[in-house]
C-alpha cells in the first residue's frame, strides 16, 4: 500500500512537471535532439550517408551548439534502405531517446514508413534525400517537410528538356519500389503531355549488380531514349554498362532522371559528358554556394551533393524556427518553419507549403566535356533556372489531405 | 520470325550469353569456395572480401604504380593470396579441429573488418577502372552487341576453372590434395607435408577470388561492398552444386548465371531471388546438392 502511494505521488509529480514544461513552451528534456537517418553504407550512401551527417553537424556547430541556451545533440543511424528497420529505429528514438526531429532520410520506401511513425508520435521529420513526389502528395502529413527535390521536379526539368530535343519514344529502367514507380509515372505523364510515347520498360530490384541484361532489352526496344528511373549505384552501374554496350553509338540517348554530383564524380566525365540533369544545388553556382561547399570539402574530402547541402540548410532552418518559437513543441515549430522563407546559400526565397513541400528554384544542368572541366569537381554547367513555381507540382493538382478544398 | 517462348530468338540468345558471363563470375568464386571447403573444412566467408581486395589491388596498382591490367591479373591474386596465407597460418590453422561454425565466424568477422575499413577510407561509391585498350570496343554478333571485354571474361574464367579442375583431378599434386581431403594422417605418413598443402590450397582458393575481382574491376565499380553483394549468391551456388564438389561448383555457377539471365527477361523483378528459389528446391529434392555425394 505504501509502495502504491509512493508510486502515485511520483506519477502525479511527474505529470505536473510535464504539463508545466509544455505550458512554459520551453525545450523538452532541456535539449533539442536531432536524429539523422540514412543509408550509411549501401547503394545510396554516397549521396547522403556519412557526408549528410557531417553536414548536419556543421549546421549545429555553426548555430553555436545551443539554441535558447539549451544544448543541441545529434545521433545518426543506418536504415539500410529497409522500411522496417528505419521505422523501428525512429520509434525507438522518439520513445526512448526523446528525439524531436528526424533529418536525412533517403530511400522513399523508408521515408513513407518513417513519416507515419513521426505523424503518430507528433514529432517532425525533414526529408532531404528521398525523391518520390508522393511524400507530399497522397502520403503527406502535417509533421513532415520534403526539402530538396522530388520526382515531379526531375520529370519536368529533365524529362521536358529531353522531349523538346526530339526524344519522343522512351524505354524505362526502373528501380522496383516506391521511388522508381513514382519517377516512371511522373516522367510518363510529361512524355505523353509533350506528344511522346513510352514503348516499354523493365523493373529491376534495388541494388542490382549487373545491368547488361536490362541494357540489352533497352537496345532491343528501339526507343530513342533510355530513361533511368533509378538512383545512386544503380544509376552509375546502368550508365557504365550502357557505355560498354555502345548504347549511344547505336543511336539511342540516355536520360538520367536522378543523377547526383557524387555519381558523376565516381563515373568520370568520359562516361557522363553531355548528360542533362535536374539538380536543386550545385556547389559552383554562386559565391555563397562556393564558400559553404569549400568548408564542407575541408571536412569530408568531397564536394556536397544537393542532398548533403539541403540537409545543412534544413537543420539550420529547423533550429532557427525553434529559436524564434521559443520551444521545440511540434506545432509551434512547424508553423514557424512554414511561415519563414528560407534564404541561405542553398535556397533563395524558399517556401514550405501547406502540404510540406519546400519550393525553391531548381536548375537544369549539363555534364561538362572532359576538355571543359578545370578540376576534379568542375562537373556541371547550369543551362537554366527552373523557377520555384514551375519546378514543383502545383497545389491545384495536389491529392494531399492538408491542402484546402481536398 | 519464329519466336521462342514468346520472345524473338535474338533477345533470348543475347540474354543467355549475358547469363553465361555472369555465370563465369559465379563459377570462379564458387570454385574457390569449394576447394577451400573441400580440403580445409572451412566455410570461407571472407571470400567476398578477398574478391574485393583483388579488385582494389588492381586499382591501387594502376593509380599509384602504373601497373597495367595484364600485370594486375597475375600480381593481384598473388598479393591477396599472400594475405590469405598469412590469415591461414596465424588464425585459421587453430580452428581445423573445431566445429565448422568457428571457421565461419572467424572469416565472417575478418570480412566485416576488411570491408568496414575499406568503406571508411574509400567510401562506397566505387572507384573507376577502365577497360584495357586491347579489349575495348566490341562486335556486333547480329543478335546483340558483344563488348570484347565480356567475351574475354568467359574465356579467361573457363580456362582458369577447367585448368583448376584438371590440376585437381588429373595431376599428382591434385591426387595428394584429394588424398589430404580423405585422410590427412595417412597422407602425412607417406611423407607429404600436409600443413603446407593446406596452406597452399587456401592461398589458391583466395587467389581465385582475387582473380575474379580483377576481372570484375573494369565492368563493375571497384567498391568495398562489391564482394558482399555477390557472396550470398555464390554461397547459394555452392550449396546447389554440392559443398566441396569442384566440377559441381563450376557447372552450377554457369547454370545459375543462365537461369538468372532468363529470369531477367521473363520476370526481372525476381532476378535477385531466383537463385535462392532454386536452392530451396534443390535442398528439398537432393539435400547434398546437384553434384554432391549423399552422405
Amino acid at each position: 500500500m505504501k509502495m502504491l502511494k509512493k508510486l502515485m505521488c511520483s506519477a502525479v509529480v511527474s505529470a505536473m512537471a510535464a504539463s508545466t514544461a509544455a505550458h512554459a513552451g520551453s525545450i523538452s528534456n532541456d535539449e533539442v535532439r536531432i536524429g539523422y537517418l540514412a543509408d550509411m553504407s549501401g547503394t545510396y550512401s554516397a549521396l547522403a550517408g556519412p557526408g549528410g551527417l557531417e553536414a548536419a553537424k556543421m549546421a549545429i556547430e555553426d548555430f553555436g551548439g545551443k539554441v535558447n541556451g539549451k544544448k543541441i545533440t545529434i545521433v545518426g543511424a543506418d536504415d539500410q534502405n529497409k522500411p522496417d528497420i528505419g521505422a523501428n529505429k525512429v520509434r525507438q528514438w522518439i520513445d526512448v531517446e526523446n528525439i524531436d526531429m528526424v533529418a536525412g532520410m533517403v530511400s522513399s520506401a523508408v521515408t513513407i514508413a518513417v513519416n507515419k511513425v513521426v505523424e503518430a508520435k507528433d514529432k517532425i521529420s525533414i526529408v532531404s534525400g528521398s525523391a518520390s513526389s508522393s511524400i507530399t502528395n497522397q502520403y503527406c502529413t502535417a509533421n513532415s517537410i520534403h526539402y530538396v527535390y522530388d520526382t515531379y521536379a526531375l520529370a519536368h526539368g529533365t524529362g521536358e528538356a529531353v522531349v523538346q530535343e526530339g526524344g519522343d519514344s522512351w524505354f524505362f529502367l526502373t528501380a522496383d519500389y516506391a521511388f522508381g514507380h513514382a519517377m516512371e509515372a511522373d516522367v510518363t505523364e510529361v512524355v505523353k503531355q509533350s506528344g511522346g510515347k513510352v514503348v516499354g520498360g523493365v523493373r529491376h530490384p534495388l541494388a542490382t549488380n549487373d545491368f547488361s541484361s536490362f541494357i540489352l532489352q533497352a537496345q532491343a526496344s528501339g526507343a530513342k531514349i533510355v530513361g533511368l528511373a533509378n538512383a545512386g549505384a544503380d544509376t552509375t552501374n546502368s550508365l557504365k554498362t550502357a557505355k560498354e554496350f555502345g548504347v549511344v553509338q547505336a543511336g539511342q540517348k540516355i536520360a538520367g532522371l536522378l543523377i547526383f554530383l557524387t555519381d558523376v564524380y565516381s563515373l568520370g566525365l568520359e562516361t557522363t559528358q553531355g548528360l542533362q540533369l535536374t539538380t536543386g544545388f550545385y556547389w559552383d553556382r554562386t559565391p555563397e554556394t562556393r564558400a559553404w561547399s569549400k568548408r564542407y570539402f575541408e571536412r569530408t574530402g568531397a564536394m556536397p551533393s544537393m542532398v548533403q547541402a539541403g540537409i545543412y540548410s534544413s537543420v539550420n532552418h529547423y533550429l532557427n524556427a525553434v529559436k524564434s518559437a521559443g520551444t521545440d513543441e511540434t506545432k509551434a515549430v512547424m508553423a514557424e518553419m512554414k511561415k519563414t522563407p528560407i534564404n541561405d546559400f542553398f535556397a533563395q526565397n524558399g517556401q514550405i507549403r501547406e502540404d510540406g513541400r519546400m519550393i525553391h528554384d531548381m536548375y537544369l544542368a549539363e555534364v561538362k566535356k572532359p576538355s571543359e572541366s578545370k578540376g576534379d569537381w568542375d562537373l556541371y554547367k547550369i543551362l537554366r533556372t527552373i523557377p520555384a513555381d514551375k519546378a514543383f507540382r502545383p497545389l491545384s493538382e495536389s491529392k494531399c489531405k492538408l491542402v484546402a478544398g481536398r | 520470325m519464329a519466336e521462342l517462348l514468346g520472345f524473338p530468338p535474338q533477345v533470348l540468345f543475347g540474354q543467355l550469353l549475358i547469363g553465361l558471363i555472369n555465370g563465369s563470375f559465379y563459377a570462379l568464386l564458387s570454385l574457390g569456395l569449394a576447394i577451400i571447403f573441400g580440403l580445409l573444412n572451412i566455410i570461407n566467408f571472407a571470400h567476398g572480401a578477398q574478391y574485393m581486395l583483388g579488385a582494389f589491388v588492381a586499382w591501387f596498382g594502376l593509380k599509384f604504380f602504373g601497373v597495367n591490367y595484364w600485370v594486375a591479373l597475375i600480381l593481384a591474386p598473388l598479393v591477396v593470396a599472400a594475405i590469405g596465407i598469412a590469415i591461414e597460418k596465424t588464425l585459421l590453422r587453430r580452428l581445423y579441429k573445431e566445429d565448422h561454425l568457428y571457421g565461419l565466424l572467424l572469416t565472417f568477422g575478418l570480412a566485416l573488418i576488411i570491408e568496414g575499413s575499406f568503406v571508411h577510407f574509400f567510401g562506397v561509391s566505387g572507384q573507376p577502372y577502365s577497360v584495357p585498350a586491347a579489349l575495348q570496343g566490341g562486335n556486333n554478333l547480329g543478335f546483340m552487341f558483344l563488348p570484347t571485354y565480356r567475351a574475354w571474361i568467359i574465356v579467361a574464367s573457363l580456362v582458369v576453372c577447367f585448368g583448376t579442375w584438371y590440376m585437381i583431378e588429373r595431376t599428382k599434386l591434385g591426387a595428394y590434395l584429394r588424398a589430404g581431403t580423405e585422410n590427412p594422417k595417412l597422407l602425412q605418413a607417406f611423407g607429404i607435408n600436409v600443413p603446407l598443402l593446406i596452406t597452399l590450397t587456401y592461398g589458391y582458393g583466395v587467389a581465385l577470388a582475387a582473380f575474379a575481382g580483377v576481372l570484375a574491376a573494369p565492368i563493375y565499380s571497384v567498391s568495398p561492398v562489391m564482394g558482399s553483394n555477390i557472396l550470398i549468391v555464390v554461397f547459394a551456388v555452392v550449396v546447389i552444386g554440392g559443398m566441396g564438389s569442384i566440377m559441381g561448383a563450376v557447372v552450377t555457377g554457369l547454370l545459375m548465371g543462365l537461369i538468372e539471365g532468363l529470369t531477367k527477361v521473363f520476370y526481372p523483378e525476381a532476378s535477385t531471388t531466383v537463385i535462392f528459389l532454386v536452392m530451396i528446391v534443390v535442398l528439398l529434392v537432393r539435400p547434398a546438392g546437384l553434384f554432391g555425394k549423399e552422405a
